[in-house]
């Protein structure tokens, strides 16, 4: 085990962490990150997106010292300063873009890093963007709209 | 002006601040004080027999502080079958003892045949290995297609039945005689060979489970990712370990999906629990996404014909069909009823049609247990139903609108009783195809075939009219089918002195959105804000009792224990009302949140009743008891019938073999809408698993019965980019008459409707195309499938 | 996953200095690497990660001649710098896996792993791209030696990879539906001096070049060219996504789409 250091939220941070360490694990073990999630083993479902120096990445799929001294951020960073929802967050909730809430932080992340590279995606785009994340609850409908909703566009789609 | 409020709001979700915020709390983000590691020791052949089992090794790897097999759990109960099914002859089905973990013999791939517990997961991880290394199993043939198993008695998944049949199943078995008849002379047959795919549900949030123990007590805690946590408790308490159920408390706290692979209990919960025991410490397990692929309940996987006999003119005149329903090694739960009672009962569709009949033989097979996936039976005899007609329809060159159209019950026959036993209380299915039709532009297609073609692709239209069974069920009804268990649910409000309330619900939110909409319904019902109302789920040791969630069931069954609990919490009010204003019980309305007496303006509001109630200075003592908190158990009377009428349209690229949605339209008939904003997205979810099952999703074994989709490199699962908006109504209501919601249920229906009208849209691409000899692809209709069909 | 030491060298002489270690692998975006680890299917006793060496990463070009990418330079950096030199390559770039994947995927990484449903090497082995290593340079023809199979020899890593810049080029991948890996990819380039048809997804033997197209397109860059062609399916995978004469087919199907694409 060794000391692990990075900046996650914004906070200098450090745990403990192995060679096989991965960063969802050192976030959610290491940290007590849990909203961080972790849906399979093969860098498919995107549960566990988060951005490390502003990247979207699969935590999952990432050593934790590959990372030492980055700047990550999670789901539990992303509402704003006076703990109310940030605006994706929001979106996400006025359209109904979550139901089990399992699948939420990654898509959430995702959708992030998506509208951050093109602050006015299409609905092809905004699909495109998120075909790393997988939702089995919501047939991705209401996501979509959530996402173009936040880039502050009128939504077509009822 | 849509309400903003109450019953029929679209009102927010408030369980999604937490999920919003990363601070759900699923079962694998507990972090307990000592919590221990457990991994299982999976078998990596299909069929096998354990010669030996050598312990010692990983017994003694670093950090290892227990090893268990299937010895150590030989002497404790079976996890059992929740329905008898009897066979043709009547004779009952055979029911394998389903063990803890695996002994003797190993069934399937993924079955677990021992476990290991150890300080960290990687220990537990390592010493799984070694005593898998120490392991001597002899492979055995596998035995995994359907047919070949029940024909050949030489091979046995279990030793004791030697055709590997579970039962051979006929409803209604008085029909079968008049059914041969009907074909017979019938003036046209239409035959369709089809396969319904098996599906992994496939749920993102793997299965895990916490077993604790507390010595100083006995008690015990199941911490787990299920859908009923009383109906686990039942089983692994009193059925597998032995447990009294006052010693044990099962939560299901956050969970991330279910879509009914989490209905059942599975052997982990067991053995995180006699672990807990034996170590006094809190034992962990988290599913990998590989070991879900092989442990967890699939869905579906019939191998069906079915035939429909009809009238030139396409009327109706008889279904007939002979389905094979693999259950697994195991017989899972719910697995006996599935292809059973949630699928025999529902081959009549939303047609007057006099003459069904339904065989199914329900096989063992090594592979894994197979169980209710979303719709769980109902989506099979959709498929089957709306393929067949579809079929019908081109070979006698009629029209599908048409052809519905004559063969639909109609708003004047109900109640209908069924061919199959089912009584529909009402419906109206001309409306819901007509508003389906409409939102399509059914008038329109004509123009999009052409600029479809002019990109180079093939543009069809496909119909599914569809019904379903659910708010499952009335007791009385399913104890006469072999149910063992009652299908009621219950619902404590409890009032608190202040005025605000909690209610302890038998449903089990997963996704659903419970926490929003029941307090909607209480909220408008004792008309205070649904901010003052709390909905607690999930959790046995606060929650009178309940059957959980499935079967679309929560708001039609548990909805209406809770509302008649809300309705004893007025009725008491009435009382402290009464004697609080001198006035008589008969005289108390109640309204708006005020109890008043009838044609004056004197009244009392439901705070000061319910502080009334817990401080009773002016309180009828004499006559009431103090305190306001009432339970309510409700059987339903009667299955509820969602129905509707679903529309896709595709595109098939003829070069590639690649389907694409381009629309798909649902108009729908689920009674009266709580919430329709969590409708839609109900019908959403659905319809993209259907499309799922329809164009992409495939459960296949080789046939040494590796599954060779075992992760999602290999399962494919509709993305983002794979699906279309869809266009969802549900303004079409005909509300259930026998709950006082008039809910009907909705949470499957878009998984029941859909794959038939994508298929069917399919078919209709490649006729378009000049590909008339494709008369049927089996789903995943796949770009190869499809590629060959062309070609073929 | 069993445990390993972890290096994380800043320099390309430090890298190679730590992979002569009994036991070592090179890390590079893992987005490969790290799933099969997972499954124990790759269990080195060092990692070394060259994700922190400066010289292994961007993309560097001249207009209409040839670009340079990094080995360690990710997916979405190609997608984004190659743009402008070979906008055919930065569109495969931009396709490969999903934005999270792209973000840490690397083109080195791609073609060490030499997976036989991967983009990358159709568009190395379509442009004659040169592959340089820490120890030489290396053909693109040369260095692609069937699944999971190349050139490099123990230790050696790749620095950079050099694509000379074609007159037109597409490429045109057909998802698995699973994994959106290539269940067949076609990559074709028109140079000067020919046309060069790369397949990846669809052989037995990897990446491999279609010379009946080649030629038939050298003569006539145009779909219709390929109408006569055949593909023999005899060397295609076969697997529950596609049967070999599925892939023969979208072989010829992609290429046509690919050329109409340039």
């Amino acid at each position: 085990m060794t000391k692990v250091s990075m900046t996650v939220n914004g906070k200098a941070v450090s745990a403990e962490a192995e060679g096989r360490t991965l960063l969802s694990a050192y976030l959610r073990e290491g940290l007590g990150l849990t909203g961080t999630h972790v849906g399979c083993d093969t860098s498919q479902c995107g549960a566990c997106v988060v951005h490390v120096d502003g990247k979207a990445v699969k935590s999952c799929t990432v050593f934790a010292m590959d990372v030492a001294g980055a700047s990550v951020t999670t789901i539990e960073g992303m509402a704003n300063p006076d703990g109310s929802l940030g605006v994706i967050q929001q979106a996400f909730q006025d359209h109904h873009g979550l139901q089990c809430g399992f699948c939420t932080p990654g898509m959430v992340m995702s959708s992030a890093a998506l509208l951050a590279a093109n602050p006015h995606p299409t609905e092809a785009e905004v699909r495109h963007g998120l075909e790393g994340n997988i939702c089995r609850c919501t047939g991705y409908h209401n996501i979509v709209k959530a996402v173009l909703a936040a880039s502050g566009q009128t939504v077509a789609a009822e | 002006m849509p309400k903003d409020h109450g019953i029929g709001a679209s009102s927010k979700r408030r369980e999604d601040v937490r999920f919003l915020t990363g601070k759900g709390v699923y079962t694998d983000d507990l972090a307990l004080h000592g919590q221990t590691y457990a991994v299982f020791v999976r078998s990596t052949v299909a069929h096998g027999r354990i010669k030996a089992i050598n312990t010692a090794n990983a017994a003694a790897m670093p950090g290892v502080l227990a090893v268990f097999t299937g010895e150590d759990f030989k002497d404790v109960g079976g996890n059992p079958a929740g329905w008898l099914i009897n066979s043709r002859d009547g004779t009952p089905m055979r029911e394998p003892k389903r063990p803890v973990l695996a002994h003797g013999k190993v069934r399937h791939v993924g079955d677990a045949y021992a476990a290991v517990v150890a300080e960290t997961y990687n220990q537990a991880k390592d010493a799984a290995q070694q005593l898998a290394d120490d392991t001597d199993i002899e492979e055995l043939p596998a035995i995994i297609d359907m047919k070949a198993a029940a024909a050949d008695a030489s091979n046995r998944v279990h030793d004791e039945i030697p055709d590997n049949l579970c039962f051979d199943w006929g409803w209604i078995e008085d029909n079968r005689a008049t059914v041969e008849e009907v074909f017979r002379t019938a003036p046209h047959v239409t035959t369709l060979e089809l396969v319904n795919n098996r599906l992994v549900p496939n749920a993102m949030e793997p299965r895990a489970s916490i077993g604790e123990y507390f010595p100083g007590t006995g008690d015990y805690k199941l911490t787990t990712t299920s859908q009923n946590p009383h109906l686990t408790r039942l089983l692994v308490a009193a059925f597998v370990m032995g447990i009294p159920e006052n010693k044990l408390t099962v939560v299901a706290p956050d969970v991330g999906g279910g879509f009914g692979s989490k209905i059942y209990h599975y052997g982990e919960e067991a053995l995180v629990l006699a672990a807990a025991k034996k170590l006094a410490r809190p034992v962990r397990w988290t599913a990998e996404r590989s070991e879900s692929f092989l442990s967890d309940a699939h869905g579906r996987d019939h191998v069906t014909k079915i035939e429909l006999a009809c009238e030139k003119d396409g009327t109706f005149l008889a279904f007939r069909t002979e389905t094979y329903a693999n259950v697994g090694a195991y017989l899972s739960n719910f697995s006996t009823a599935t292809p059973t009672f949630l699928h025999g009962t529902l081959m009549a569709g939303p047609y007057k049609v006099p003459n069904v009949y339904v065989n199914v033989k329900t096989v063992f097979t090594n592979t894994a247990p197979v169980d209710a996936y979303r719709g769980a039976g109902r989506p099979e005899a959709t498929f089957s139903l709306e393929r067949v007609i579809d079929k019908m329809c081109r070979e006698l060159g009629l029209d599908a609108f048409e052809v519905r159209r004559k063969n639909f019950l109609t708003p004047d026959q109900f109640p209908y009783t069924t061919p199959v036993g089912l009584v529909y209380d009402t419906g109206n299915y001309q409306a819901t195809l007509e508003k389906a039709i409409e939102m399509a532009d059914v008038a329109g297609f004509g123009a999009r075939v052409a600029a479809s073609k002019a990109r180079g692709k093939l543009r069809g239209l496909g119909l599914s009219t569809w019904i379903e069974a659910c708010g499952i069920a009335p007791s009385h009804l399913v104890g006469v089918l072999g149910s063992r268990v009652g299908l009621y649910d219950a619902a404590t409000v409890r009032v608190n002195a202040t005025g605000n309330i909690s209610v302890m619900v038998g449903a089990h939110s997963h996704g659903q959105g419970h926490e929003t909409v029941f307090a909607q319904i209480v909220a408008e019902k004792l008309g205070i804000p649904e901010s003052s109302v709390e909905i607690v789920h999930g959790d046995t040791s606060k929650i009178p009792f309940g059957m959980g969630s499935y079967g679309s069931r929560s708001l039609a069954v548990c909805g209406t224990a809770m509302t008649k609990a809300v309705d004893k919490i007025v009725a008491k009010g009435k009382k402290i009302a009464a004697h609080m204003l001198e006035a008589s019980e008969g005289d108390i309305t109640f309204e708006d949140g005020k109890f008043s007496v009838a044609g004056t303006d004197k009244a009392k509001t439901f705070g000061e009743i319910a502080f009334s109630a817990y401080v009773p200075h002016n309180y009828p003592l004499e006559t009431l008891e103090p305190g306001l908190e009432e339970t309510a158990f409700y059987d339903p009377a009667n299955f509820t019938y969602p129905a509707g009428a679903y529309l896709c349209e595709v595109e098939v690229d003829e070069g590639t073999g690649k389907v694409d949605v381009v629309a798909f339209h649902c108009a729908d008939d689920f009674g009266n809408v709580m919430n329709p904003m969590i409708v839609e997205g109900q019908v959403h979810g659905g319809v993209g698993q259907g499309i799922g099952q329809a164009l992409c999703e495939s459960t296949t074994y080789d046939e040494t019965g590796q599954l060779l989709t075992g992760s999602y490199m290999d399962y494919a699962m509709p993305r983002a980019d794979d699906v279309p908006f869809y266009n969802v109504d549900y303004s079409c209501q005909t509300p259930c008459t026998h709950n006082p919601l008039g809910v009907k249920g909705c949470g499957e229906a878009g998984a029941i409707g859909s794959p038939p009208a994508v298929v069917n849209a399919v078919i209709d691409a490649l006729h378009r195309g000049g590909h008339t000899h494709v008369t049927h692809i089996d789903m995943p209709v796949s770009p190869n499938r499809v590629w060959q069909a062309i070609n073929g | 996953m069993h445990n390993f030491d972890f290096v994380k060298p800043a320099s390309l002489d430090e890298a190679v200095k730590a992979l002569s270690a009994e036991g070592a692998q090179a890390l590079s975006g893992g987005q490969t690497l790290m799933p099969t680890m997972k499954q124990r299917l790759a269990a080195p006793d060092v990692l070394v990660s060259l994700t922190g060496i400066a010289a292994l990463k961007g993309v560097s070009g001249r207009a209409g001649a040839s670009v340079t990418v990094g080995a360690a330079t990710p997916h979405a950096v190609v997608a984004a710098e190659a743009r402008a030199f070979y906008p055919a390559l930065a569109a495969l770039a931009g396709g490969i896996g999903d934005p999270a994947v792209r973000n840490r995927g690397t083109i080195g990484g791609s073609l060490a792993n030499n997976d036989p449903a991967a983009c990358y090497p159709a568009a190395v082995l379509a442009s004659g791209a040169t592959i340089t290593t820490s120890r030489r340079d290396i053909a693109a023809d040369d260095y692609f030696q069937g699944l999971f199979s190349t050139a490099l020899e123990e230790g050696e890593i790749i620095t950079g990879v050099t694509f000379p810049i074609p007159q037109k080029a597409a490429y045109v991948k057909f998802n698995q539906p699973a994994s959106r890996f290539a269940l067949t990819g076609v990559f074709v380039a028109k140079y000067a001096d020919g046309v060069r048809v790369a397949v990846t997804g669809a052989s037995n033997n990897g990446v491999f070049r279609w010379s009946d197209a080649e030629a038939a397109l050298s003569a006539d860059f145009s779909a219709g060219a390929l109408a006569g062609l055949t593909v023999d399916d005899s060397e295609m995978i076969a697997d529950l996504h596609g049967s070999a004469a599925y892939r023969a087919n979208l072989v010829k199907v992609l290429t046509g789409r690919a050329v109409a694409a340039a």
